[in-house]
């Protein structure tokens, strides 16, 4: 129950973000989302994911307040409102199509088709020592898994630098503010 | 070409925010970064782990960038250093991996288990946690540093 009023909490902060004119308020708004989001995993009994993403929540409002607030970003969009509406409207038609097949074929909410989950708990203290076994599953069952994330974050900050960086040196060597369009 | 109260805040943000600003931060960052590494150290007994206490590490100096400016936050953890932790704390996940060699098996907890709910128990896991913690704290560090600070480099070069 108090699930499902977060969950429209959510949906309702998604919209306001999407439509919202100020870049600012679009940002708050995507926070509100990522905030509850932390307190539906709360409510799931997923301390960890609720922590984490609580983290990454602010850190993610941090930077997007700090990179976007004095950005100009155009206001006109692409392609005329109605044809805008039609098309999102087709786009979700065929999505629901497609969705609510594979929606009815879910186990229900609780009762997981893998039996893998249940090994981990019975065996989890014994195998790892780790009293967290989300901790013994990230880091001695699937530690392959974080490797491999630990990886794709590696590739993104060094993509972030990369790309930021040249645009610096570009700025000192070409004339000043070409690569950065109009104002 | 520019108007007259840009400069002013640019300044501004470059030398940090008000006196109220500073002073919260100056008692609150402490305990910030205290409580990361609680969850770092942690993480193998209570939920959290290398990951959230890497990023909550990274908000602590987060904090005090934005409080004190670009100057204060090059002077207790210059860029260089950040880079250099990043690339130690990969090394060290990998190397954690790599000795798992000895007992044969890449990321073989090898070793000693230990007590359950003790703080030195759980094998690899609690070293693991600190190479992530590492890895992820100063990789965020730099991506904010690199998306606030080239931004204001290269704004005011135009």
């Amino acid at each position: 129950m108090m699930v499902d009023v977060l969950l429209i909490l959510m949906i309702v902060g998604a919209i306001i973000a999407l439509e919202v004119k100020n870049l600012l308020s679009a940002v708050v708004a995507v926070g509100t989302v990522g905030l509850v989001l932390s307190l539906v995993f709360l409510l799931l009994q997923a301390p960890d994911v609720a922590i984490t993403q609580l983290a990454v929540e602010i850190i993610t409002v941090i930077l997007l307040i700090r990179a976007t607030l004095r950005l100009e970003l155009p206001q006109s969009p692409l392609i005329s409102r109605p044809v805008g509406i039609l098309t999102g409207l087709c786009f979700a038609a065929v999505f629901l199509i497609l969705l609510v097949p594979g929606l009815k074929e879910l186990p229900a909410f609780g009762s997981p088709t893998l039996r893998v989950a249940q090994t981990y708990l019975d065996q989890g203290l014994a195998d790892t020592g780790a009293a967290n076994l989300v901790a013994s599953v990230l880091l001695d069952y699937r530690a392959y898994d974080t490797l491999g994330e630990a990886t794709v974050l590696f590739a993104a900050v060094i993509g972030v630098l990369t790309v930021l960086r040249a645009q610096g040196r570009k700025g000192k060597q070409v004339s000043k503010g070409a690569e950065h369009g109009e104002e | 070409m520019e108007k007259s109260e840009k400069p002013p805040l640019e300044r501004r943000e470059e030398a940090g925010m008000t006196v109220v600003v500073k002073t919260v931060t100056r008692l609150t960052v402490g305990l910030i970064f205290l409580y990361g590494w609680y969850i770092v150290v942690h993480g193998h007994l209570t939920p959290g782990g290398g990951f959230v206490g890497g990023i909550i590490l990274a908000l602590s100096f987060v904090h005090l960038t934005l409080a004190f400016g670009r100057d204060a936050a090059e002077a207790t953890l210059p860029a260089r250093v950040t880079g250099l932790v990043e690339g130690l704390g990969a090394l060290l996940f990998v190397g954690i991996a790599l000795l798992g060699f000895l007992g044969g098996v890449f990321f073989r907890n090898f070793l000693p288990k230990g007590e359950p709910f003790a703080l030195f128990s759980a094998g690899i896991v609690p070293p693991a946690n600190i190479a992530i913690c590492l890895k992820v704290g100063a990789g965020l560090f730099s991506v904010f540093l690199a998306l606030v600070f080239f931004r204001f480099d290269w704004e005011r070069r135009k």
